[in-house]
């Protein structure tokens, strides 16, 4: 085996640079399925990061819609759901957790500073639901809640935009002319899969935010909300769980059988399978592209190794002469187009691994190498080799003794 | 063999070798029967298209024939398939061609190992033996050289050497001197005349009676059919030719003509 492998690299060395450009093909090939396995891969990380910040293991609630004149509104328009049914949830089905949050917008000022921003009126538990981490100071209380007192967190965009360099914690900020204490700053969630900043709002007690803040705007129902998130417990099947907070919300809004749902319940689980799964489709497409340059390549060692065994003739005849049996020159061909393709296969692994690397510091790219992909490119190239060598090696194996010796 | 003082190391009884070419049947051989004994010097002679060459891919065990049998060493090969023939031919058969036919850029000792390899020799054997030959042929300073830097007859050399490596039963020579010069040439058949005085059996085809009077024996074809069976009694002494200086003028003038 080391014999034909010397044999091979030393027919291969005397040809130089044909040797070069036969590789060049699979080198291509394996560099672009790298590449394209990288980036690939980096933006299903970046499609599955992002759904971990959201949480997949989460349900939205949302409102129903109204009707005024014919005219229909969208959800949250007609506020069906309440803080009782989010009270309900956990009660009801013990793995879940439930956090109301009311919506709206309003002008923030501190100092001369102002800013416009979201505004959630939420229970303690909204960033446990949601797997929000705080980045400085505390998170209000029952108390709070109870008291409907003046305070909020910041996310980081309004932190920066509204304080500068400033520390929040402790400012007093208003929020519609009503002064608020800032006593907590979220972590950073950046962008959310459909592109909005997720650091752009203001969390406040939800009793406060109703009394306070949103006390003007369409609140017929003193306890309605605009959405529930529900949190369900690792391990729950998500399905179970949809169908337990749908028949528990029917029966609390008294909905008879056949009747619509007066609430949107929506399963974040589907959404981010959805994403997963096309993100995955893309890297899939991208490596099938990728690996089209592969068979070209392939077939150019075809051609060289046929046109090697054309000029070999006499070699082979040879070495049958002097005891070369059938499988010593189909091996000896066959090791040298492998070693072609593997030769071509580890320089297209450097050259990919280069270009990806590239790629991310240049363009920003997200990337990711993973060990089995080098591994999937160097079987690839390997079988390429197999593959397209054989038939060349065949036709070397198969030749007459006597007419490889008088071939011209 | 046994009991035999000179065992016959070539046996064959009508071989025939047809080849068919559009609508004609070509009879390159037609029922050759020839017994060469361990330690001939054999000449086979005739004009292109007589049969010599075909005979020549037969006894090397390069071919199959179509018809007949042929037993070598005992052992009847004229119908084995091909890995055995190849087999055969690297234990037993050590060819010499008139093109040399050595590996390009391939130094002359890895050209003489080659048969050894096929054999399954380890590499340090190989190495030891092939060394061994090319001392034989005089080429031992030459070893580390490519055949590019190599002259004619030493290239021949070498092949001989290669033939040698495996310690066959014969040496197959298919016109070893035709492309070499008069003088080197004779150094050549010095070398096959020395090989068969050491007991090795040498068959020579050629078309150069030049070539043949170094044989002790002359096998004439025509037309496929074996036409003279000649003892020569007194064949020429090669070394004895090279050491007599004028000698060369001669060949050269008989050879070019």
């Amino acid at each position: 085996m080391l014999g034909l492998l010397r044999v091979a690299m030393r027919a291969l060395a005397v040809n130089k640079l044909r040797s070069l450009l036969t590789m060049l093909g699979i080198i291509i090939g394996v560099a672009a399925v790298i590449v394209m396995i990288a980036v690939g891969a980096g933006a299903q990380a970046r499609v599955e990061e992002q759904i971990r910040s959201l949480g997949s293991n989460l349900l939205l609630i949302l409102s129903g819609s109204t009707t005024a004149g014919g005219v229909r509104m969208g959800f949250g328009s007609n506020l069906t759901i309440s803080e009782d049914d989010a009270a309900a949830i956990p009660r009801e089905i013990p793995e879940t957790m439930a956090a109301p949050a009311l919506r709206g917008t309003a002008q923030l000022i501190w100092g001369n500073q102002n800013w416009s921003t979201v505004i959630f009126g939420v229970t303690p538990e909204y960033i446990d639901v949601r797997q929000w981490e705080l980045a400085a100071g505390r998170m209000f209380d029952a108390t709070d809640i109870a008291g409907a007192t003046k305070v909020c967190l910041v996310g980081q965009t309004v932190a920066r935009q509204l304080f500068g360099g400033a520390d929040p914690l402790g400012q007093v900020i208003r929020v519609r002319r009503v002064p608020f204490t800032v006593i907590g700053v979220l972590e950073s969630k950046g962008q959310s899969m459909m592109g909005s900043d997720q650091d752009d709002l203001i969390l406040m007690p939800i009793s406060t935010a109703r009394k306070r803040v949103l006390g003007a705007s369409n609140l017929a129902k003193q306890r309605s909300v605009g959405t529930i998130w529900v949190k369900v417990a690792e391990g729950y099947d998500m399905k179970t769980a949809e169908e337990q907070v749908r028949s528990l919300l029917r029966q609390r809004h008294r909905l008879q059988p056949g009747q619509d749902d007066d609430f949107s319940l929506r399963n974040l689980e589907e959404v981010a399978a959805t994403q997963e799964a096309s993100s995955r489709v893309l890297a899939l497409l991208l490596a099938a592209v990728a690996s089209v340059s592969l068979v070209v390549g392939g077939i150019g060692i075809m051609n060289i190794m046929l046109v090697s065994v054309t000029e070999r003739t006499r070699e082979i005849g040879l070495r049958m002469a002097v005891g070369a049996r059938t499988r010593d020159i189909l091996g000896q061909f066959l090791v040298e187009a492998v070693t072609l393709s593997l030769i071509g296969g580890l320089a297209g692994i450097a050259i990919g691994i280069a270009t990806a690397v590239g790629i991310a510091q240049f363009a920003g790219w997200r990337i990711v190498l993973s060990p089995e992909s080098v591994l999937l490119a160097v079987a690839f190239a390997f079988t390429i080799g197999v593959f397209f060598g054989f038939y060349p090696a065949r036709k070397a194996a198969r030749l007459n003794p006597v007419e490889a010796l008088r071939f011209e | 063999m046994a009991g035999q003082m000179i065992p016959q190391l070539i046996r064959t009884r009508g071989l025939t070798k047809t080849y068919q070419v559009g609508d004609n049947e070509i009879r390159a051989l037609a029922g050759v029967s020839i017994d060469v004994a361990q330690g001939e010097f054999t000449a086979v002679m005739g004009p292109s298209g007589s049969g010599k060459s075909t005979l020549m891919n037969m006894l090397g065990c390069l071919d199959r024939p179509s018809a007949g049998e042929y037993v070598l060493g005992g052992r009847r090969v004229s119908d084995l398939a091909s890995d055995e023939l190849a087999a055969v031919r690297n234990s037993n058969i050590g060819f010499v061609f008139q093109t040399f036919n050595l590996l390009a850029r391939t130094a002359a000792v890895e050209n003489v190992e080659l048969p050894l390899v096929y054999a399954g020799v380890p590499a340090a054997e190989r190495r030891v033996r092939a060394l061994e030959m090319l001392a034989k042929v005089g080429l031992a300073e030459r070893a580390d050289h490519h055949s590019a830097q190599l002259s004619g007859g030493q290239q021949q050399r070498v092949a001989i050497a290669r033939a040698l490596v495996t310690r066959p039963l014969l040496i197959l020579a298919d016109e070893p001197t035709g492309a070499l010069d008069s003088r080197t040439s004779l150094e050549i058949m010095a070398l096959l005349q020395e090989l068969n005085q050491g007991g090795m059996t040498v068959l020579v085809v050629t078309h150069e009676a030049d070539v043949a009077r170094f044989a002790r024996r002359v096998l004439r074809f025509r037309d496929g059919h074996l036409v003279e069976d000649h003892a020569n009694e007194k064949p020429d002494d090669a070394r004895a030719m090279l050491r007599a200086e004028a000698v060369p003028v001669t060949i050269s003038a008989e050879a070019s003509a």
